[in-house]
This record gives C-alpha cells, structure tokens and sequence, in this order.
C-alpha cells in the first residue's frame, strides 16, 4: 500500500533517511517520491554533503603540540596532589 | 567487546588504582579527539585547552565510576560536553532554553533549492572549507553543536550520543535533524550550483 508521502513530511525524515535508521517500506515511499520531485532530490542531496563534509572533516584528527605538553604537565602535577 | 575496548577498561582499572602511567596511556588515546571536540563546543582554543585540562582531571579523580559498559571514549565524552555546557551557562545563564530556527516547508517551497557542484570527500580536506565548517558549527546553540560533533563529527551512534548528553535517542534525532537543516543552510550558499530549482515545481 502507498502511504503517498508529502513534501513536508519527507523532510521530516530525511536525517533518519540518511543515517538509515527507517523501515524499508518508507525508504521506499522516499525513493519512490525522489523519482518525480527534484527540489527534494537537490535537499536529499545537499543533506548528504553537510553530513559527509562534518564526518570528512573529524577523520584529521591533531592536537597541537603545546596544548599536548601543557595538559600532561598540568596532569602529572595535579593528579599526583589527589 | 573489541581488543581496544578491553585493553581501555584494563588501563581504566590499573588507573583507578593509582598507575599513573596507565592513566597517562589513556590520554594519550583519547586527547586529540577530545580536544577537537571541545574546540567545536566552544570556539575558543584557550577555553578549549582550558576544558581539556579540567575534563581529564574530572576523570582522573572518577575512575572508579568508570563502569565499562560504554566505550571510555563515550565516557569522557560526556564528562567534556557537561564541563562545555556549564562553560555557557557560566557565561550566559539564559541560554538554558534553546530554540533554534530552522525554515519550514512553507518557507522552503517559496524558495529555490540547488544543488552543490563539489565532492565533499574533496571539499573537506581544503582548509578555507574547513574554516566554513567550524564557523557554521559556531552559528549553532550549544546542545545542537555537542550532538552534531558527537554524532556527524566524531562519529558516535545515536544511542552513544544520548548517553553522553543524558537525553533520549528521538531528542537526539530531532536535535540533530534541525542542526543539520540549519548547517545545510548556511554552507548553501558557499556550494550553490547554478541550476536552480523550485522546490513547488516539482513539490508534492
């Protein structure tokens, strides 16, 4: 049965559509309005991008070196006073 | 449970008992990440050194309390975000009730709706993008910035993430759509493609 979902309400669920946390049956609603209405294509997509710039971004993963020296320092004076 | 988890809660366990080497491991494991996450919260690297410094020593002196039913990473997640938000609620005791504007799909329809002509896998490594990245984080209200950077950034599950922040997992998924709408808004305008679209052409 088609639940002929809205605009609206597919922009609802469109974070839990890309983090694939919904039923296949409403994945498949989504997909099927995607087919005929390219604003929500362009919002999916754009979605997606936010997502994967945020996810690509935490990969490079530094701490600076005097941020590095200076909390083992505090730390080894401090929890050697606990 | 995993190798690394089980050598985490060992090292958790010999720290508890006063090893400090042990503890001093454990750091070494989790600081760049922490202080990553921190520097997201609040915007600010003295501050953000200065959380990493109090958060660590929190967790020094709570080791007992460390369980091992979560990962010591979402552990110290949770012990770094609640030191964040008391940061801001030191600052600006008003910012206890957070609302956070994002359109609506009334307002969307009137609008156009393009397309980003960019591979994020690509875009991302760039530093002027990653300045648009931290700058659009920092536009957010602190709860909505700790789930995107738990969440989209350092990668935890939707589960982890309310754990960490002591809410349930669907305000973890309503906070996170609205951060995310709201983010996707303010880097549009870096990304638009040309062709534009009308989102009540097509709309349903």
């Amino acid at each position: 049965m088609s639940l002929k979902l809205t605009c609206k309400e597919i922009l609802d669920c469109l974070s839990e559509y890309v983090d694939e946390e919904l039923d296949t049956s409403i994945c498949d609603e989504i997909e099927n309005h995607m087919n005929g209405c390219s604003p929500c294509v362009a919002f999916l997509n754009t979605l997606k991008k936010t997502v994967t710039l945020y996810n690509t971004a935490g990969k490079e993963v530094t701490i600076p070196e005097d941020v590095h020296e200076n909390l083992h320092a505090f730390l080894k004076k401090r929890c050697s006073e606990q | 449970m995993n190798d690394n988890r089980r050598e985490e809660i060992e090292l958790a366990r010999r720290a508890a008992k006063g090893e400090y080497d042990a503890f001093e491991q454990l750091v070494k494991r989790t600081e760049a990440r922490l202080y990553g996450h921190l520097l997201r919260m609040v915007n600010n690297t003295d501050d953000a050194r200065e959380l990493l410094q109090e958060t660590y020593l929190s967790a020094f002196k709570n080791l007992k309390a460390f369980q091992g039913t979560a990962a010591f990473s979402t552990w110290l997640y949770r012990i770094a975000t609640n030191h964040a938000l008391m940061h801001f609620r030191k600052k600006k005791p008003e910012v206890a009730v957070e609302d956070l504007d994002v359109p609506t799909h009334e307002e969307l329809k009137k609008r156009t709706i393009s397309d980003w002509d960019m591979d994020p896998l690509q875009e991302a490594h760039k530093l002027e993008v990653r300045h648009i990245l931290e700058k659009a984080i920092a536009e957010l209200p602190p709860t909505y910035r700790a789930v995107v950077s738990l969440r989209d950034v350092e990668g935890l599950s939707t589960s982890e993430t309310a754990k960490v922040l002591d809410i349930n997992e669907g305000a973890v998924k309503t906070l996170l759509h609205r951060a995310r709408i709201y983010l996707r808004e303010l880097l549009s305008p870096h990304f638009e493609a040309e062709d534009l679209l009308h989102i009540e052409g097509g709309g349903k």
